[in-house]
């Protein structure tokens, strides 16, 4: 596969490793955080952890949209589909995220609600025309990279004034999480994982560009290296981390220049800001409440948000007590030191979101990285002396 | 006194659908399945008319199986869900070493269903169970109201013979054996899902649906005593048959991701949708697990063969008390091959 293949050669990344390797002081660890859920199933996928010195680890992030959905939304999402009018178009990798009661729009599918996968947004369009008894309700999640189709999809409604469709949204913004993960440390007895730099996300930056991250590379003194999603990508972009950490800089770089650029994708902002606009806060899985973190439909579209038309009211539902996915989703855990890992939470019956959807840190490690020891090391909370240097 | 004969109007094989009394049991059974199926499956055992099949079969130990498709589409890039029908338990019974003889077809038809595509169905079965030498020798028809069904299931039963003295079995993989693939995989799964509507691209990958026992056959011939056991890897892809392998016999794989065909298309396809070629379904290759001095000429026989020429060894059995399906990647890593979980595709096969 041209233009696919090149970034996946085998030689070249171990040429990479090569350079880390030397250039990794022996006197110190380093400790990188992946954000995107994109990055740490490339890293599980391709094996790239077995490429790196034993002193450079990878700490997955919370940048996987499935993930840090809190279980009352997906409440809100079957109780919406249980209603005998609605039909409620999702992505696929929602289906099998847990809910409360054991539930999950798979078995709330089975129970008889109208729940329907789609690829495209406009799939959901084409659904809303084709079926106008029925009330069409698109299931939006994820971060800069899934809302613009969104936005696009509320637009095209406007304009063929369908008054069927609606959108229960979701979406939520990649630079408050990550200067949640930086500011842990100010949150009492929750502990702090040491970072010493981010792999930035890869498709969320050609959307937003690389200015975003320019403040907390500044603020945390933390470099940022926004990546591509292929293999080599990564493995260039721990290597830039790496001469960062060694020259004592903390600048924002772009690997990925081929799509990122500084402003990112303005007919895309454009499109995100015509329609959405900021929710006081909203919660996260892992994270907590959040101020100002993700994206609601503005007044103007008010008659295609589907909380408005259907009264939804998210109750919080709490996690299970032994799930340790929030403390994965912060890089505090690491999937095989929870519990419940492979014992009672594996893909096929997961109990917390890490396990669900591929690019949740634990699906990856189950799924790819599994018959490594079952080791932490790594993980180290502030303070501690690295295991690895 | 002259009784008139009975004059039916034959079925219209063009514009006519399957109705309700189509499965009645009634004339209009018997008119159904005179004009589409006997006519399609055409041989001598069938043609007597009974409601069961009666044959002498040759020495050995039989071998039975059973499948049912519910593919959609029903037309697909390299076959249709008569064809398919065919070689699916055709290979499930070749995978024991087996020869194929004799199947039985159960037909679940929806109601509305064009008679034109059902005879298309019914031909292409026929053609492909000569093609293998097999002979469909009873069945049965039954209509359900529309809604109930989506469009045409068929179950396929088959009988066959395994040579005296062989014994292939799941559990016999051993570490050391030799781990042997036909060809690409891949390309089932990505022409069916080629023609999905709601995906929308276009390609020229054909499924490789084919019937194995050719080639099967072969393979038994030169390397018989050395053979440990065979699957087809149909669902869940090569994947997850790895896994039942390293389950049943208690061994770990490791396997060489740089070794496994896959052709250009299908990986750039599976790219583009997310999936993982080593998930997805195929109907026409076959993994044998082999004792290390046997592999060379085994791939030699396979390669030898039309069903066989991409043959190559793809990984090797190793001690591993949790029966883990590693693979090194050509990235140059490590990696767990797991089962397929959920559903990657529904009903491709």
């Amino acid at each position: 596969m041209k233009h696919i293949d090149e970034y996946r050669d085998g030689k070249l990344a171990r040429a990479i490793a090569d350079t880390i390797a030397r250039e990794a002081r022996q006197d110190r660890s380093y400790h990188f955080m992946e954000f995107c859920g994109g990055h740490t199933h490339a890293i599980s996928r391709y094996g790239i952890e077995d490429l790196l010195p034993a002193n450079v680890q990878m700490i997955h992030g919370p940048g996987c949209p499935v993930c840090v959905l809190p279980i009352g939304r997906i409440d809100d999402a079957i109780r919406l589909a249980m209603r005998p009018e609605v039909t409620l178009l999702t992505y696929a990798d929602l289906m099998r995220v847990p809910a409360s009661g054991g539930s999950s729009l798979m078995k709330a599918r089975a129970a008889g609600a109208d729940i329907r996968m789609v690829y495209s947004t406009l799939d959901a369009i084409r659904i809303a025309e084709a079926e106008p008894d029925r009330e069409v309700v698109f299931f939006a999640i994820g971060f800069e990279t899934t809302t613009p189709p969104t936005a696009i999809a509320i637009q095209l409604a406007r304009k063929k004034q369908l008054t069927n469709f609606t959108v229960f949204c979701n979406h939520v913004l990649t630079p408050p999480a990550i200067r949640a993960v930086l500011d842990a440390p100010s949150i009492p007895d929750q502990g702090s994982v040491r970072l010493d730099g981010f792999v930035g996300p890869a498709h969320v930056s050609t959307v937003i560009g690389t200015k975003p991250y320019d403040g907390f590379a500044e603020e945390f003194e933390k470099p940022v290296v926004i990546a591509g999603f292929e293999p080599l990508d990564v493995v260039q972009a721990i290597l830039m981390l790496v001469r960062q950490v060694n020259n004592g800089r903390h600048s924002v770089e772009n690997q990925y220049t081929r799509c990122v650029t500084e402003g990112g994708n303005t007919i895309a902002q454009t499109a995100m800001s015509e329609v959405f606009d900021l929710r006081d806060s909203f919660e996260w899985r892992g994270l907590g409440r959040l101020k100002a973190s993700a994206l609601q439909l503005r007044d103007a579209y008010g008659d295609l948000d589907a909380e408005r038309r259907f009264g939804v009211e998210t109750i919080d539902a709490a996690d299970n007590p032994a799930c340790e996915c929030g403390d994965v989703l912060r890089g505090l855990t690491k999937p095989a030191d929870c519990k419940l890992f492979g014992t009672l939470c594996s893909p096929e019956t997961p109990m917390g979101s890490c396990m669900v959807s591929p690019e949740g840190a634990c699906a990856a490690h189950w799924t790819y990285g599994r018959f490594r020891a079952k080791a932490s090391a790594g993980v180290h909370t502030a303070g501690e002396p690295a295991a690895a240097s | 006194m002259n009784v008139p004969r009975l004059r039916t109007r034959k079925l219209d094989l063009r514009h006519g659908r399957v109705d309700l009394s189509h499965g009645a049991g009634g004339r209009a059974s018997a008119q159904l399945i005179d004009e589409v199926f006997r006519n399609a499956f055409d041989n001598p055992i069938l043609e007597r008319g009974n409601d069961q099949a009666a044959f002498d079969l040759p020495a050995g130990r039989m071998v039975m199986s059973t499948d049912a498709y519910v593919i959609s589409p029903l037309f697909f890039p390299g076959g249709d869900i008569g064809s398919l029908a065919v070689h699916g338990t055709i290979n499930d019974l070749a995978m024991s070493g087996a020869r194929p003889l004799y199947l039985s077809v159960s037909y679940i038809i929806e109601e509305g269903f064009l008679l034109a595509d059902l005879q298309r169905i019914a031909y292409s079965m026929g053609r492909a169970a000569r093609e293998a030498g097999v002979s469909i020798v009873t069945g049965d028809t039954k209509v359900v109201e529309r809604g109930k069904a989506d469009g045409v299931f068929i179950t396929t039963t088959g009988i066959g013979i395994v040579p005296p003295g062989l014994d292939l079995s799941v559990e016999r993989a051993r570490p050391g054996d030799a781990v042997i693939l036909s060809g690409t995989i891949g390309d089932h799964g990505v022409a069916v899902m080629s023609q999905r509507s709601n995906l929308g691209f276009e390609t020229d990958i054909q499924s490789d649906s084919a019937a194995l026992h050719d080639l099967v056959a072969a393979m038994v011939d030169v390397a018989g005593p050395s053979l440990r056991l065979m699957r087809d890897p149909t669902r869940g892809g090569l994947a997850t048959t790895m896994n039942e392998i390293a389950q049943a016999s208690h061994v770990g794989f490791l396997l060489d991701e740089a070794e496994i065909p896959v052709r250009s298309e299908v990986a750039a396809a599976c790219e583009l949708l997310g999936l993982d070629p080593l998930n997805v379904a195929n109907e026409g290759k076959l993994v044998a697990i082999v004792a290390p001095e046997a592999s060379d000429l085994l791939l030699t026989i396979m390669r030898a063969h039309p069903l066989g020429r991409q043959a190559t060894q793809i990984g090797t059995a190793i001690a591993d008390d949790q029966c883990f399906v590693q693979m090194t990647t050509s990235f140059g890593g490590g990696r767990i091959v797991d089962w397929l979980v959920g559903e990657q595709l529904p009903r491709i096969c």
